[in-house]
């Protein structure tokens, strides 16, 4: 199968590339990226007026299976990516049981290879059961084929627990995904600790919560020379300190989600529980800090930290409710309304962000359009306006903070290994 | 100024002018408790349902009283949340009562936002009769109201807020509705039971309860809830009385006509001593009263706006 798309303004940051050219696809691979193309191609797609960019890959997200099928599954989850332009994606291990051994990885695994519609990366866990009490099988996980480790929705409270399992990820060339969370100071908190807290009359969470467990992992990275990625970036303190470590030459990157640029705390005036999210939507100064940590190059990744919840777990009181949006659909259109739009960061930039930097993070051959590589592809309208829909989101649940908002952005193809993932029928 | 909302859930969201109505209305219901049949027909046919997350008695009765003397029908539902956890949703709980065919649902709930969240959900009315730490509109519009009965005007005037702060919904609702209204507010407790950035509110915060009581018009006394949560730091009870109850010798060095508010049940001995509560410059009894006239005017207000926007609407 041979496909040609003609006239798409080709945007590939990993060649420097940002022109209106055709590419040929052969065999799963880009084959050929040019003016004029003349192949006798078995479908031509013409991408006039869109952009052709290479397919995201989403550092950060919750597949929920195996253990939680009724929020999500690895069918859903990738069916939704597809349609958001996502074709690489990382699955964090807080599934039942936890990714944290040889069966369960290889489970996973199984899993991925029946279900998956685009290219499923395993995290494994850091520590047995992400309970942060003993370290699990991490060259096992390594070896079976886990690119990262993470105990995601936790961190490791100990710290010379924590400062071994570096050294472990370190001597297996891993990276770990910190989710830097002091629970002894976030305390059950379900907002941003400050006016909103307040004026909503629930318990708080401070940004002193986040930062200071960024301090703690980053001085161990610093110790062991172990590289780290901080997820979910969400206050302006570790923005600030990111920023420093990288000047004195730490291996550290980090990634935010598209909520946190795109909303604050003024947003949960109605007590939204879909705007409800753990590191919670802070103050307008750290979103401002958000988006300028992306703009000088701070913030390396943009991640949807994808995580569904059926209504049952949403549509109650807001202290009941639980943490996290869906985020696969929309975060390619919210980079392009939130940061694009508002001159934060070119299209090049956001293309970086979204697939370049995390396929680089990750060490996989990804974001990229170079020939030979997987033609892994979105050819997205950039100025189409969409209004985000539950009866028109593919992920199995509908927890979406964008829920009513015009976006800019529409995916009119995936292309996954060469073949046209995105819309399903056409194949 | 006519009244468009089918719900009363705060007074954040109300404007100066609605408050004012609110007041009106209440006025003009107060007169109905002195009568010999105490009791007008303004609800008549109508069906309020008092749906209590937590236990409460003076509110639950005040709402009671209220709706009676509007000649409403009054169904009491009184639910623990440890049940509500297991079972039904406050969603689908609403539904059933809006299915019974009933006009209002008063509701009290420990969870903050949670009136927000059934009104949002539900064609009839509702009225927040406390939710959380967030708002308790009717508590604060009677406190305003017995105000205003004393002082003539609430615009100018100085009303210092002393107590659990933090955890109050009193103490929220009535810096909504003053601030509004042209007062002056101070707020006092102990630091750790200053929420943070209240000052952006418009008030000030200080910890010395001499500060807070100086020029103060009128202070009123939130209630110290020792039963609750265990796990945050909360000050002594001796410690307490000695460092913020209202005392004699604290008032002698305030103005002399200040008048004396407490939301009830009183901790004597704690928030005040009893000379206070009974002396004089309180007000406390009087509050209770003037409860049952400003209910009655939220529950008329709301009941007529859904009329007029027709059954269906969800303005709020």
């Amino acid at each position: 199968m041979k496909i040609l798309i003609k006239n798409g303004l080709v945007i590939d940051p990993a060649n420097q590339v940002k022109e209106t050219l055709d590419i040929l696809i052969e065999k799963g691979k880009i084959s050929k990226v040019g003016k004029n193309i003349k192949a006798g191609a078995d479908k031509i797609i013409n991408a006039s007026g869109k952009i052709v960019i290479p397919g995201l890959v989403d550092m950060h997200t919750h597949l929920r299976q195996p253990g939680r099928e009724d929020k999500e599954t690895i069918a859903t989850a990738t069916a939704a990516a597809l349609k958001g332009g996502v074709t690489s994606l990382l699955a964090m291990p807080n599934t039942h049981p936890a990714i944290d051994n040889i069966q369960a990885i290889e489970l996973l695994k199984s899993l991925i290879k029946q279900n998956a519609l685009a290219d499923v990366l395993i995290c494994g866990a850091i520590t047995r059961g992400r309970l942060g009490k003993e370290i699990g099988d991490i060259p096992v996980l390594k070896k079976a084929g886990a690119l990262a480790i993470s105990d995601d929705g936790a961190s490791v409270d100990d710290e010379k627990l924590f400062g071994q399992a570096l050294k472990i990820a370190k001597a297996q060339n891993l990276l770990t995904i910190c989710h830097c969370e002091d629970k002894s100071l976030s305390n059950h908190g379900v907002v941003n600790l400050g006016i909103i807290s307040t004026k909503l009359g629930l318990k708080g969470i401070s940004n002193e919560s986040e930062y200071k467990r960024v301090e703690r992992d980053l001085r161990l990275a610093e110790k062991t020379g172990a590289a780290v990625h901080i997820a979910h970036v969400s206050c302006k303190e570790t923005v600030e300190i990111i920023r420093q470590a990288k000047k004195r030459g730490i291996a550290v990157t980090c990634e935010t989600a598209p909520h946190y640029f795109m909303f604050n705390h003024d947003c949960l005036a109605d007590y939204d529980t879909n705007k409800k999210m753990n590191p919670p939507l802070r103050s307008p100064q750290d979103q401002q800090a958000i988006r300028q940590g992306l703009k000088d190059g701070t913030i390396d990744a943009i991640a949807s930290d994808h995580a569904p919840h059926t209504e049952n777990e949403k549509d109650i009181e807001f202290d009941r409710a639980e943490f996290g949006v869906v985020g696969l659909e929309t975060e390619l259109a919210a980079g392009i309304t939130g940061l694009v739009e508002n001159k934060v960061l070119g299209l090049t930039e956001l293309v970086e962000k979204l697939s370049l930097n995390p396929a680089r993070i990750l060490g996989i051959p990804k974001g990229t359009l170079s020939p030979g590589a997987a033609a892994d592809l979105a050819i997205v309208d950039p100025s189409e306006e969409w209004v985000v829909r539950k009866d028109g989101l593919v992920s199995k649940s509908k927890n979406s903070g964008f829920l009513g908002q015009r976006l800019k952005g529409v995916v009119k193809y995936t292309l996954y290994n060469g073949k046209i993932a995105f819309p399903a029928q056409i194949n | 100024m006519v009244w468009v909302r089918k719900d009363l859930l705060g007074l954040e969201e109300l404007s100066r002018e609605e408050i004012e109505l609110i007041l009106s209305t209440a006025e003009s219901f107060k007169e109905v408790s002195t009568r010999d049949i105490k009791k007008v027909p303004a609800l008549r046919g109508k069906t309020v349902v008092n749906l209590f997350y937590e236990p409460s008695t003076r509110t639950r009765v005040s709402f009671e009283v209220a709706a009676k003397r509007l000649s409403a029908d009054v169904i009491n539902i009184a639910t623990e949340t440890s049940s509500v956890k297991k079972g039904e949703t406050l969603i689908d709980t609403g539904k059933n009562i809006q299915a019974l065919k009933a006009d209002i649902i008063v509701m009290r709930h420990n969870y903050s936002g949670a009136a927000v969240m059934l009104a949002k959900h539900l064609e009839i009315s509702v009225v927040n009769a406390g939710d959380g730490w967030h708002e308790h509109p009717t508590q604060a519009l009677l406190d305003i109201f017995t105000l205003k009965e004393k002082l003539g005007k609430i615009a100018g005037a100085h009303v210092s807020i002393v107590g659990d702060i933090a955890h109050s919904r009193v103490a929220r609702s009535n810096v909504w509705g003053l601030t509004k209204l042209g007062a002056k507010v101070t707020v006092c407790a102990p630091q750790i039971l200053i929420p943070l950035a209240i000052q952006d509110l418009g008030v000030k915060v200080t910890s010395d309860i001499g500060e807070a009581l100086a020029d103060a018009d009128a202070v009123n006394v939130l209630r110290m809830q020792f039963e609750r949560d265990s796990s945050e730091a909360f000050p002594q009870q001796i410690e307490y009385f000695k460092n913020f109850g209202l005392t004699r010798e604290r008032l002698e060095k305030a103005k002399k006509n200040i008048i004396i508010m407490h939301p009830g049940p009183i901790n004597r001995g704690i928030e005040m001593s009893s000379e206070i509560a009974d002396g004089p410059q309180s007000v406390i009894l009087e509050q209770v009263t003037n409860g049952i006239a400003v209910r009655m005017a939220a529950l008329f207000l709301v009941a007529q706006a859904r009329e007029k926007l027709g059954v269906g609407s969800t303005k709020r």
